[in-house]
C-alpha cells in the first residue's frame, strides 16, 4: 500500500506553486523559475481498477461541473465520451487473451496525461490559455482560452473538449488547486482501492516498479509502467498489465507524441510564412523605389484619341 | 475571338482624354466586399497564426470574437469572390499571348511594356492573379470548413483536422501573398485604381496597357458611346 496522503489542516496555507513557477505558457515566454519544483505524478494501476467511478464522481464534485444525466448507450462507460463537463472516464474492454483463453476486463481512468511536452499548449495561439508548472501540471486558463479547439488537434492523447456554455477547452487540471495546498487528486482521495496514487513523480516510479514485480509474479510477464518518452513522459502514469499492448486498453496510444503535422504547422510554417510575406512586400517596395511608378504617357492619351477618331472615320 | 474580353458594359467614351468604362457599378461593389473581407481575414486570420501577432485580435473585439467572426468573414469572401469569378472568368481565359507576355516579364516589371504583345482586357499577371486566388479561396474554405471547431468539429477525424489546418496555413500564406501582388501591381501601375473607384480608366492607360482590349471596344458595334450599330 501507498500511504494515503493526510487530510487537509484546518489552518489557511498558503499556495505551493503559481505563477511564478511556469515553464510554458502557451503563444508566450516566461522568465525560467528560480528553482525548479518537485515533479508530481498521478499513478493510476490499472490492475487494482474495479471501476466503481468514484473517481468520475469525485472529479465532478470536486470541480463543480454539472453533466447532464444521459441515457444507457449500451456501454460500460457513462458518459460515453469525455465531455467538458467530465474530466475523466473509465473505459472498459473486454478482451479475450489468446494465451489463457481468459476473458479479460480492462479499465482504464482515461484523461489528461500532464505531458512534459504538452502538444495542447504547442498548438494553443493564445497567449497564456494553456501553462505549464515547474511540478509538472498542465492547466488551462479560461479567461485567456478563445476557444478555437486547436489544442484538441495539438493533443495526442484527444482529451481537451470545448464547451458550447462558454466557447472554452476544457480538461482534467490535475486538481492543481488541491496539490496547491498540499493536496492529491480528488480522484485519487476517493479510490477504494488505491489503484490511483499520488506523489512526486521519482516515489510513483518506485511504487509501480513494486506493482509491476508483483503482477510478474502473478504471471503478467508483459506488466510495466506507461510512462512514454516520446511526449517527455508523462505526470499521468499507468501500471498496465499488458503493457507491450497499450492499445488494448480502449486505444492507448503505443507510441504517443506531437503530430508531425501540429509540429510542421507550428513550426516551420510559422516562420516561413511570416518570412515569404515579408520578402514579398519588401521586393515590392524596392522595386517601387528602383523603377518608380509606371505612368501613361501624353503620347498614350494621344494614340487613344487618334485611334477613336480613326475607327469614327472608318465607320462614317 | 474577342467576345471573352469585351463585356456589355464595356464602352469607349470620345473626348479630351478618351474615357474607357472598364468595371459596372455592380463588379465594383462586388470587388469591394471582396477585399474587405480579404484583409479582414488576413489580420483576423494572422493573429491566430503567429503568437507575435496575436495582438490583431484586438482590433475584432479580442480573441474570443475572432475565433468567432473569422468563419463567417469567409463565408461571406467565398460568395463575394463567387460573383466576381462569374463576373470575369471568361476575361481570364488563356490567350496565345499571355505565353509570350509571361516570358518577357522583365520588360514588364522594367516599365518596357513596348516589347510586350497587346493584350485583351487582362493580362498574364492578373490572370495568375485571378485564377490562384479562385484555387486558393477553394482550398481555404474546404479546410476552413474542417476546422470550424463550433459547428463542424464532429464531421471529422482529428487526424483530418490536423491536416487541414496545416493545408490552411499554407493556403492562406499563399493568398496573402498573391493579394501583394494584386495591390502592389494596382499602386506601381498609376490609373489602374480609378478603374476599381469610378469604374472607367483613360484612353491612354487602355491603349498602354491592354492596347488589344482598346481596339476591340472602339471596333465594336455600340462599343463607343454616340454611335449607332449600322441599320
Amino acid at each position: 500500500m501507498f500511504p494515503p496522503i493526510a487530510n487537509p489542516s484546518v489552518t489557511d496555507v498558503a499556495p505551493r506553486f503559481s505563477e511564478k513557477d511556469l515553464v510554458r505558457r502557451s503563444a508566450s515566454t516566461v522568465p525560467a523559475p528560480a528553482e525548479r519544483l518537485t515533479e508530481v505524478a498521478k499513478l493510476i494501476d490499472v490492475s487494482k481498477c474495479i471501476g466503481c467511478k468514484a473517481c468520475q464522481t469525485a472529479c465532478i464534485e470536486w470541480n463543480d461541473t454539472h453533466p447532464e444525466v444521459g441515457v444507457n448507450a449500451g456501454v460500460y462507460e457513462n458518459p460515453p465520451d469525455l465531455t467538458p463537463d467530465m474530466f475523466t472516464l473509465m473505459r472498459f474492454s473486454e478482451w479475450e487473451n489468446p494465451e489463457t483463453n481468459n476473458l479479460e476486463w480492462l479499465i482504464r481512468k482515461d484523461g489528461c496525461m500532464h505531458c512534459e511536452d504538452p502538444g495542447c499548449l504547442k498548438a494553443c495561439p493564445a497567449p497564456g490559455a494553456i501553462v505549464q508548472y515547474s511540478n509538472g501540471i498542465v492547466d488551462f486558463v479560461h479567461e485567456n482560452c478563445i476557444g478555437c479547439g486547436y489544442c484538441i488537434k495539438g493533443c495526442p492523447f484527444n482529451i481537451p473538449r470545448i464547451s458550447r456554455v462558454d466557447h472554452t477547452a476544457y480538461k482534467c487540471t490535475l486538481c492543481s488547486d488541491r496539490v496547491a495546498v498540499g493536496q492529491g487528486p480528488a480522484c485519487a482521495k476517493a479510490c477504494p482501492t488505491q489503484a490511483i496514487v499520488f506523489g512526486t513523480k521519482e516515489e510513483m516510479k518506485q511504487h509501480a516498479e513494486g506493482r509491476i514485480t508483483d503482477l510478474k509474479a502473478r504471471g503478467y510477464a508483459n506488466a510495466g509502467l506507461y510512462d512514454p518518452p516520446g511526449v517527455g513522459g508523462t505526470h499521468v502514469m499507468y501500471v498496465l498489465h499488458h503493457a507491450d499492448q497499450p492499445e488494448l486498453y480502449s486505444g492507448l496510444p503505443k507510441e504517443p507524441r506531437i503530430s508531425p503535422l501540429v509540429e510542421a504547422w507550428k513550426g516551420i510554417t510559422k516562420y516561413a510564412g511570416l518570412t515569404v510575406l515579408g520578402v514579398a512586400a519588401g521586393v515590392g517596395l524596392l522595386h517601387h523605389l528602383v523603377m518608380g511608378p509606371n505612368r501613361v504617357s501624353d503620347t498614350d492619351e494621344e494614340n487613344a484619341e487618334r485611334l477613336v477618331r480613326s475607327d469614327r472615320h472608318d465607320s462614317a | 475571338m474577342t467576345a471573352h474580353d469585351v463585356e456589355p458594359d464595356n464602352a469607349v467614351h470620345p473626348g479630351k482624354p478618351v474615357t474607357v468604362d472598364r468595371y459596372t457599378v455592380g463588379a465594383r461593389i462586388n470587388h469591394w466586399i471582396t477585399a474587405a473581407s480579404l484583409i479582414l481575414l488576413a489580420l483576423s486570420g494572422l493573429a491566430l497564426f503567429h503568437p507575435s501577432l496575436f495582438f490583431l485580435s484586438g482590433l475584432f473585439g479580442g480573441g474570443q470574437f475572432t475565433r468567432f467572426i473569422h468563419p463567417w468573414i469567409g463565408v461571406v469572401l467565398f460568395f463575394s469572390f463567387f460573383g466576381l469569378f462569374i463576373r470575369f472568368w471568361k476575361a481570364n481565359l488563356w490567350k496565345r499571348e499571355d505565353g509570350t507576355w509571361l516570358a518577357r516579364i522583365r520588360d514588364v516589371l522594367a516599365n518596357h511594356e513596348e516589347n510586350v504583345p497587346e493584350v485583351g482586357k487582362y493580362n498574364a499577371g492578373q490572370k495568375f492573379v485571378f485564377w490562384a486566388m479562385s484555387v486558393l479561396i477553394v482550398i481555404l474554405i474546404s479546410s476552413g470548413l474542417v476546422i470550424w471547431d463550433q459547428y463542424f468539429s464532429a464531421y471529422t477525424t482529428v487526424g483530418q483536422q490536423r491536416v487541414a489546418l496545416l493545408v490552411h496555413a499554407i493556403a492562406a500564406v499563399a493568398i496573402i501573398g498573391v493579394w501583394i501582388i494584386h495591390a502592389y501591381s494596382a499602386l506601381w501601375v498609376r490609373g489602374t485604381i480609378p478603374a476599381m473607384i469610378r469604374g472607367s480608366v483613360t484612353g491612354g492607360w487602355a491603349w498602354r496597357h491592354h492596347r488589344k482590349w482598346l481596339r476591340e471596344l472602339v471596333t465594336k458595334p455600340g462599343g463607343r458611346s454616340g454611335s449607332k450599330p449600322a441599320e
